[in-house]
């Protein structure tokens, strides 16, 4: 269930935001890598290589999870294709960083990548060309989903395809492309993926240097990207999407046009799912089809559901602890993960609705209010 | 429900059916029981004319030289008499004795059996018989002559699979003996196998007219290899254009039945998978339709039925006779319906009754009561495959036209799944429980205030989805292996089913399965199995575009309400 704040709305740039937003820029950019660095490895407090490429990658998910609570929890739209938008921004990464292996592959060719030479391929198919040069490949990285959404948006928003009936074929949507990127024929690898990266940049992504450079890059799309979602949400179209969450029908009758703010709101989800993916694939070292399977965009709704939906912050939030206990269960216990995982979809949806952010707020407000003698039960 | 399975034992399938296309448990019960029929066979039907060679050439088997043996296999071959298969086999695995006085006798085991008669001699002295041995032509001999002999086994399978090699391997010296092996074979349709084989031969060895006989036989089969000999009869350089022409006759009409029996195969295995989607996506339609809920579990009801299937077979297996194991089947449809039902009024009640009017919410709660099941029954079951076996009455298939087969399993699934659907019409539109029902789907509010406890009605109808997609999960058992994730790959499809064919309507549920079945079906072959499947996807997505509340939308008030 969706927060929206009671009172008086607050401005969304004030003083106070930006202390935090600062604040916790300043700790994700500079501690980690001074822990990283120049704390001797030894120390308690020390973070070791290992956990650096771990933390951007919380942060690829963060990026992912505020994507889809910029367009469920203020939109209204439940997309279970970002686990696929998400994947075509991997692969186009996927597919710069194949490029610059240049002729070190197992089978040396210095313009096919091993699996196609491995497939008899003769020559680069056209959606490769291009991909040598970061820059194309960074366009391709928003331009790929974000294209995909304005039709796919486009076809579906304009003849009102909304609620369930808009999951259910978002999530058809990324089951045909999980067969396609299972094709061999398609070129992008087939079911093994691309992987066996080298360089990016003229950077070895092995090292430990290169690492932290793309854990800071993390966190640096995550804090634009969320200083983007508050600005849309702020503006007077995010007022727009939340009327037309709570009242469809009733914003169109009001003569806004409903098609076109969601397919706004819609593409740009989109565009930040993919650079999610894009920075995602270099840290991880590997891109295939699974990420497109069906269970992983519904599995970003629980991250936004557990944070809280319709508050950024606890998108972030959601996406950083679920994926905190993934990584701790299926190491300790792998075979709890999906009871635990089936347990929070079930208990967040019944018990906790707000999130956790969420929650923190009500109390907050509730305290504000206490204080400010209105009765807490008032508030709806 | 009980009325269904009335239809699953409409009488096993005709014997002269089965026998052709045993399976292989069979195969090798016919090989070990085989022997004992063979000598009684022989005993009753043993055609005498033939006697007498029969008696000289077994004699001449025990000759001194290696040719007059092999003279003797080769002839033995020709004869089309079935004991010599017993006598060859046995030369073969070194088992024929040589008595003293000149008798040739099989052993097998500590006995020895004289295999004219066929009956067991005790008067022979063990150590007195000499084995007769076999060099390396013979060998090559005895495999030929036995392979032509086959086509006199009395095995029916072991005849039907002689008559379809002589076909794949034509050669002009089976002619003779096909032509006996016809005159002997009773069977129908073994019959006409070896007509086939012989139309064959008979193009490769006869005379002109024999060949344009041959040439017009061969032009009603669909056959493959039929058409690969024609190919190379027809570019052959020598042949004459009279024949050349009948063979392209024949040709054409060979690819014209092939177009047909392609199409039939087709449309069989479409409505074959369709009544599998529609199987799987009744229960679904019935939770949307009525409650507007996205049951995302509803797979693994499914996968829940299939275990249950699994596990009424093990119980059989182990605490029932043996000639029981059959009518596990029978039991496990109404264990999988009450199981997997008690389950969803369970879900219904725990989960999914707090979440009414937020579809949203519902989707992703369900979706992890779907995690939590398919974990469940991995730690109890493992994640390997389990294996359910199709019962007897289930295995095999008939040929209807040559060229494909239909298998019982499948034609089993059509049957029950309009079983099922004929069920379910009945409960919604002649019971009171089917009245409540539809009038809690039109009308929520005015169904409760005339009295109809709605939340009773809507666990029930619940428990009436879930056990319908536990049944659908029976009849998945027959036709693929039992796995944790079984439901997963049924779930996309069945709800595009659902949404295709409109909500909350069991018409559009069946045309929307049926018409995706056929159509996934129609396309395989020319796209590739999964291009196919992205073809369908891709379309299914645009014809939502323009009609976003399916083929047979619900009109009125309520399409309104339920968004």
């Amino acid at each position: 269930m969706p927060v929206s704040p009671p009172g008086p709305r607050k401005s969304a740039w004030s003083a106070r935001f930006w202390a935090g937003f600062v604040a916790c820029g300043i700790v994700l950019v500079l501690v980690v890598p001074i822990l990283n660095l120049w704390v001797p490895p030894n120390s308690v407090v020390a973070v070791p290589d290992y956990l650096v490429p771990l933390l951007g990658k919380y942060l690829c998910y963060g990026l992912l999870a505020l994507s889809l609570d910029l367009i469920w929890g203020y939109a209204g739209i439940l997309s279970l294709g970002h686990g696929a938008f998400f994947a075509l921004g991997g692969y186009c990464m996927g597919m710069y960083l194949m490029r610059q292996i240049g002729t070190r592959g197992v089978y040396g060719n210095p313009l096919l990548p091993d699996f196609m030479v491995f497939l008899n391929w003769k020559e680069l198919p056209w959606f490769w060309w291009g991909f040598d040069h970061f820059a194309w490949a960074a366009a391709m990285v928003m331009l790929v989903p974000g294209l995909l959404a304005l039709v796919f948006g486009w076809l579906a928003f304009r003849s009102r395809v909304t609620g369930v009936y808009l999951s259910i074929i978002t999530q058809a949507m990324t089951y045909a492309l999980l067969l396609a990127f299972f094709r061999n024929d398609m070129g992008f690898g087939g079911n093994n993926g691309m992987t066996d990266y080298k360089d990016i940049l003229g950077w070895d992504v092995h090292q430990p240097s290169t690492r932290l450079g793309l854990y800071v890059a993390s966190v640096v799309a995550l804090g634009l990207g969320y200083l983007l979602c508050r600005f849309i949400i702020s503006s007077k179209l995010g007022r727009v999407l939340l009327a037309l969450r709570d009242a469809e029908s009733r914003v169109r009758f009001l003569g806004y046009s409903v098609t076109n703010a969601k397919l706004f709101v819609f593409t740009v989800s989109a565009v930040l799912a993919g650079i999610a993916g894009a920075l995602y694939v270099p840290q991880v070292g590997i891109i295939n089809p699974s990420e497109f399977s069906p269970g992983n965009s519904i599995e970003i709704a629980i991250w936004v559901s557990v944070g809280g939906r319709g508050t950024l912050s606890g998108a972030i939030v959601g996406a950083v602890l679920v994926n905190l206990a993934k990584t701790w269960l299926t190491g300790v216990a792998p075979e709890t993960w999906l009871f635990f995982l089936g347990a929070l979809f079930v208990l967040t949806t019944l018990v906790f609705p707000r999130g956790i952010v969420g929650l923190l707020r009500q109390a907050r407000w509730t305290r504000a209010r206490a204080t400010a003698g209105v009765p807490a039960g008032e508030q709806a | 429900m009980p009325l269904t399975h009335h239809r699953w034992r409409d009488g096993p399938p005709s014997p002269a059916l089965r026998e052709r296309v045993l399976s292989g448990a069979e195969r090798v019960r016919v090989g070990v029981v085989g022997l004992a029929a063979i000598l009684l066979f022989l005993l009753a039907a043993a055609p005498p004319a033939h006697a007498d060679d029969f008696t000289t050439l077994v004699s001449a088997l025990g000759a001194d030289s290696f040719s007059e043996k092999e003279q003797a296999v080769i002839a033995l071959g020709k004869l089309g008499d079935g004991r010599a298969i017993l006598v060859l086999t046995a030369l073969k695995d070194g088992r024929l004795l040589k008595a003293p006085d000149g008798r040739i006798l099989i052993a097998r085991g500590a006995k020895t059996i004289d295999p004219l008669s066929g009956t067991e001699l005790s008067d022979v002295a063990a150590d007195a018989l000499d084995r007769i041995r076999v060099n390396n032509r013979l060998r090559g001999a005895l495999e030929g002559a036995l392979g032509e002999l086959t086509l006199f086994s009395v095995d029916p399978a072991a005849r039907y699979a002689a008559a379809q090699d002589a076909l794949r391997h034509p050669s002009p010296g089976q002619a003779a003996l096909l032509e006996k092996a016809i005159a002997a074979e009773k069977q129908p349709d073994i019959r006409a196998a070896m007509e086939q084989s012989l139309s064959a031969a008979r193009l490769l060895s006869g005379s002109r007219e024999e060949q344009l006989a041959a040439l017009r036989t061969l032009g009603t089969t669909t056959d493959p290899q039929i058409k690969n000999l024609l190919d190379q009869f027809r570019a052959a350089p020598d042949t004459d254009p009279e024949l050349r022409k009948a063979a392209e006759t024949a040709l054409s009409s060979i690819e014209n039945r092939l177009w047909l029996v392609g199409l039939a195969a087709n449309l069989f295995h479409g409505i074959s998978l369709g009544s599998v989607l529609l199987l799987a996506a009744i229960g679904l339609a019935i939770t949307f339709g009525v409650m507007g809920v996205i049951n995302m579990a509803h797979g693994e009801m499914i996968m829940l039925g299939a275990y249950a299937a699994y596990v009424c077979q093990q119980l059989f297996r182990e605490f029932l006779p043996a000639s029981w194991i059959d009518g596990y089947l029978v039991a496990a449809i109404p264990v999988a319906f009450l199981f997997a039902g008690a389950v969803g009024v369970a879900l219904e009640r725990s989960v999914i009754r707090f979440l009414y009017g937020r579809p949203l919410e519902t989707l992703l709660a369900t979706w992890g009561v779907s995690l939590i099941l398919q974990q469940m029954v991995r730690s109890i079951f493992g994640s390997p495959n389990r294996e359910v076996s199709n019962p007897s009455w289930m295995t095999g298939g008939f040929d209807p036209i040559g060229g494909f087969t239909v298998t019982w399993n499948r034609v089993g699934i059509i049957i029950f799944c309009l079983a099922v659907l004929g069920a379910l019409a009945l409960i919604l539109n002649r019971t009171s429980f089917g009245l409540h029902m539809r009038a809690v789907t039109q009308n929520r509010p005015m169904a409760s205030v005339m009295g109809i406890r709605t939340a009773r009605v809507d666990a029930l109808t619940f428990g009436l989805g879930s056990g319908i997609a536990g049944m659908a999960g029976v009849a998945l058992s027959q036709i693929g292996n039992v796995s944790p994730n079984l439901g997963t790959i049924y779930i996309v499809d069945s709800f595009l089913v659902v949404v295709f064919g409109g909500v909350g309507n069991l018409l559009g549920t069946f045309v929307g399965a049926l018409s995706l079945g056929i159509v996934n079906k129609f396309l395989e072959p020319v796209a590739g199995a999964i291009l196919g499947k992205i073809v369908v996807l891709v379309a299914i997505i645009l014809f939502i575009q323009r009609r976003p509340r399916g083929l047979f939308a619900l009109k009125g008030r309520t399409v309104e309400a339920e968004a």
